[in-house]
């Protein structure tokens, strides 16, 4: 079997009594898309937090790459090789649709450099337009970012993301609060990103889960309790008890 | 391939209308502010305001790459203001240092003393960040009260007149005002083409980035504390530069300099001004000052119409005079 690309080993984390995040283990392969599913409340945006590195897990241990990274700050997540997106649109509102992946592409140039000009490194110039064409934004370029609609900050933030040239993606719900017609155009970005990518992403639209992973993990009150193939998932019986069934999460 | 080419092309040939006449504002910032300071001595009725508005100005620019650029609202920048002064006026008062020496001195000592208080309360954010920021230079105000045998205490410092400059062989006679005004000037412009090369800098795109979005900057892989902390002793650096003016010009520190009062001062001049741009700061200095010297000659409480004014500003034209005329100007 190939060495996972990232593996966490029973990992938990809580706040003050409370208990987010409860023995998680789990190894992902590269160049596959996982979906991590559960009701509300069930843990995913702390798993994910805890993959990024936002937050620290209270115990257990994470790994990419073969290295552990247990407890490296969030910082130099980027530089190891793994990039977010988040739940809620996350990009530098007052920038230029182009600035806003040219300044994510320099952390991997220059940080403190208070001396040279920037306009003379061309060379983001160009990755931030590679980005933006890859997630069909190479029109807007000049534009204030914050003015985008919305389901174009969604993109602009995977441009974002992608400009790290990431070993590893991860998602926050890349459709949250889209409408039918960019939630299509999104989804088809996400096949194009998954076809040389490893992606891990949160989401709640069922059908579109389905239809994009490879794998599926279930997360219920803080466990995992589910992972598998999609079908093995539709499947599974303690999976449709606690969160199918619920909420009708095939809408 | 073609298609995709042209049509990214036309959309950068639309904006570039107001977008190419702010880069080319932009790019002669130095230039055009240097002008400017150079013939403000004959635009305003004193050269004593002329002389005002150049050093508090630069205090606000020194300033404004906190607040303005990187978003930090520090209320403790006069700390660093009064740091420049003072060791410049114990520097040559009390150890006979010749003068440019003791300016770099009393640079060297604010960006040091920047660094110590941005290292403290750096890791905390917004008010608290205010709140530590403020603190902090509270106890600069006291140390600086209590140490009266090196500051002078309530009375200020004196006894340090620099009555004549030796640069390079030539002799400037430093009681001549507007002589003073230039020479005094000749490092405002230093100071400005630094704070410009920094905000063209890979960092100054960095610090943008983190006014913009902390949490988007430190997932994009940057160490958004220790950037911070370089922003903030850059700025330090520069309002101890302003400090050090300040004190040759003046050739006394009233222990006033380091109170709370000129923290606000500074902030109230930032915004007036215009936070975020470059030359804001100076027009926020001039209108500040004016207000001062004209609604002090009919009322003793001119800090009201001054406070109303500011209150006035921060709701309808929070981007300050200059910001908001380089806005209007842009969108013509």
């Amino acid at each position: 079997m190939n060495a996972p690309l990232l593996s966490v080993e029973s990992i938990s984390r809580r706040f003050g009594g409370f208990i987010a995040l409860e023995g998680v283990t789990a190894a992902f392969e590269a160049n596959k898309v996982t979906a991590i599913i559960g009701p509300n409340g069930a843990g995913k945006s702390t798993f994910f937090n805890v993959l990024s590195g936002v937050l620290a897990p209270s115990a257990g241990s994470i790994r990419f790459k073969g290295r552990d990274i247990t407890g490296t700050p969030q910082h130099r997540f980027a530089h190891l090789g793994i990039a977010r997106s988040y739940q809620i649109t996350n990009i530098f509102p007052e920038l230029s649709v182009h600035e806003n992946v040219r300044v994510a592409a320099q952390a991997f140039r220059a940080r403190y450099d208070i001396w040279r000009n920037r306009a003379v490194m061309t060379e983001l110039d160009d990755r931030a337009d590679a980005a933006l064409a890859a997630v069909g934004l190479g029109g807007r370029r000049d534009g204030t970012a914050k003015f985008l609609a919305h389901g174009q900050q969604r993109a602009l933030e995977i441009a974002i993301a992608l400009v790290a040239d990431p070993e590893l993606l991860l998602l926050d719900e890349p459709t949250a609060g889209m409408g039918p017609e960019e939630t299509k155009e999104m989804v088809a970005l996400l096949e194009r990103l998954a076809a040389e990518r490893t992606i891990l992403l949160v989401e709640h639209k069922m059908k579109m889960i389905l239809g994009l992973s490879d794998r599926i993990l279930v997360l219920h009150h803080g466990r995992l309790i589910a992972d598998g193939s999609p079908q093995h998932i539709q499947t599974d019986p303690e999976v449709r008890r606690v969160y199918l069934g619920q909420n009708d999460g095939y809408a | 391939m073609t298609a995709s080419t042209s049509s990214i092309a036309s959309v950068m040939a639309g904006p570039a209308g107001h977008r190419g006449w702010r880069a080319r504002l932009a790019a002669w910032r130095v230039p055009l502010s240097i002008l400017a300071l150079c013939l403000l001595p004959w635009l305003l009725p004193s050269n004593a305001l002329a002389v005002n508005v150049l050093v508090y100005g630069l205090l606000a620019v020194g300033y404004n790459l906190l607040f303005g650029y990187t978003g930090l609202l520090s209320f403790g920048h006069a700390a660093f203001f009064g740091a420049g002064a003072y060791v410049t006026g114990i520097a040559i008062g009390r150890f006979g240092v010749p003068w440019f020496a003791a300016l770099l001195l009393g640079v060297a000592a604010g960006a040091a003393l920047a660094f110590v208080i941005g290292l403290l309360s750096i890791r905390t954010r917004g008010i608290y960040f205010s709140m530590v920021t403020l603190a902090l230079s509270q106890l600069v105000y006291y140390t600086a009260l209590q140490a009266s045998s090196w500051t002078g205490g309530e009375n200020g410092l004196r006894g340090f007149t620099v009555a004549k400059l030796d640069i390079l062989g030539w002799s400037i006679d430093f009681l001549d005002p507007i002589k003073k005004y230039y020479v005094l000037m000749v490092f405002a412009a230093a100071a400005l083409w630094l704070v410009s090369r920094i905000l063209n800098s890979p960092f100054g795109a960095v610090i943008e980035a983190i006014r913009e979005n902390e949490t988007r900057a430190r997932a994009c892989g940057y160490d958004v504390e220790r950037t911070k902390l370089i922003a903030f002793t850059l700025s330090g650096l520069i309002c101890a530069l302003a400090g050090t003016l300040f004190a040759l010009h003046l050739a006394i520190v009233p222990l006033d300099i380091l109170h709370y009062q000129t923290s606000g001062m500074i902030v109230m001049m930032t915004l007036l001004g215009g936070a975020g741009s470059f030359f804001g700061p100076f027009v926020g200095a001039l209108a500040f000052l004016l207000m001062e010297d004209v609604v002090s000659l009919w009322t003793s409480h001119w800090q009201i119409v001054v406070g109303t004014v500011f209150i006035l500003f921060v709701l309808f034209l929070p981007k300050g005079i200059w910001g908001t005329l380089i806005a209007w100007r842009a969108d013509r």
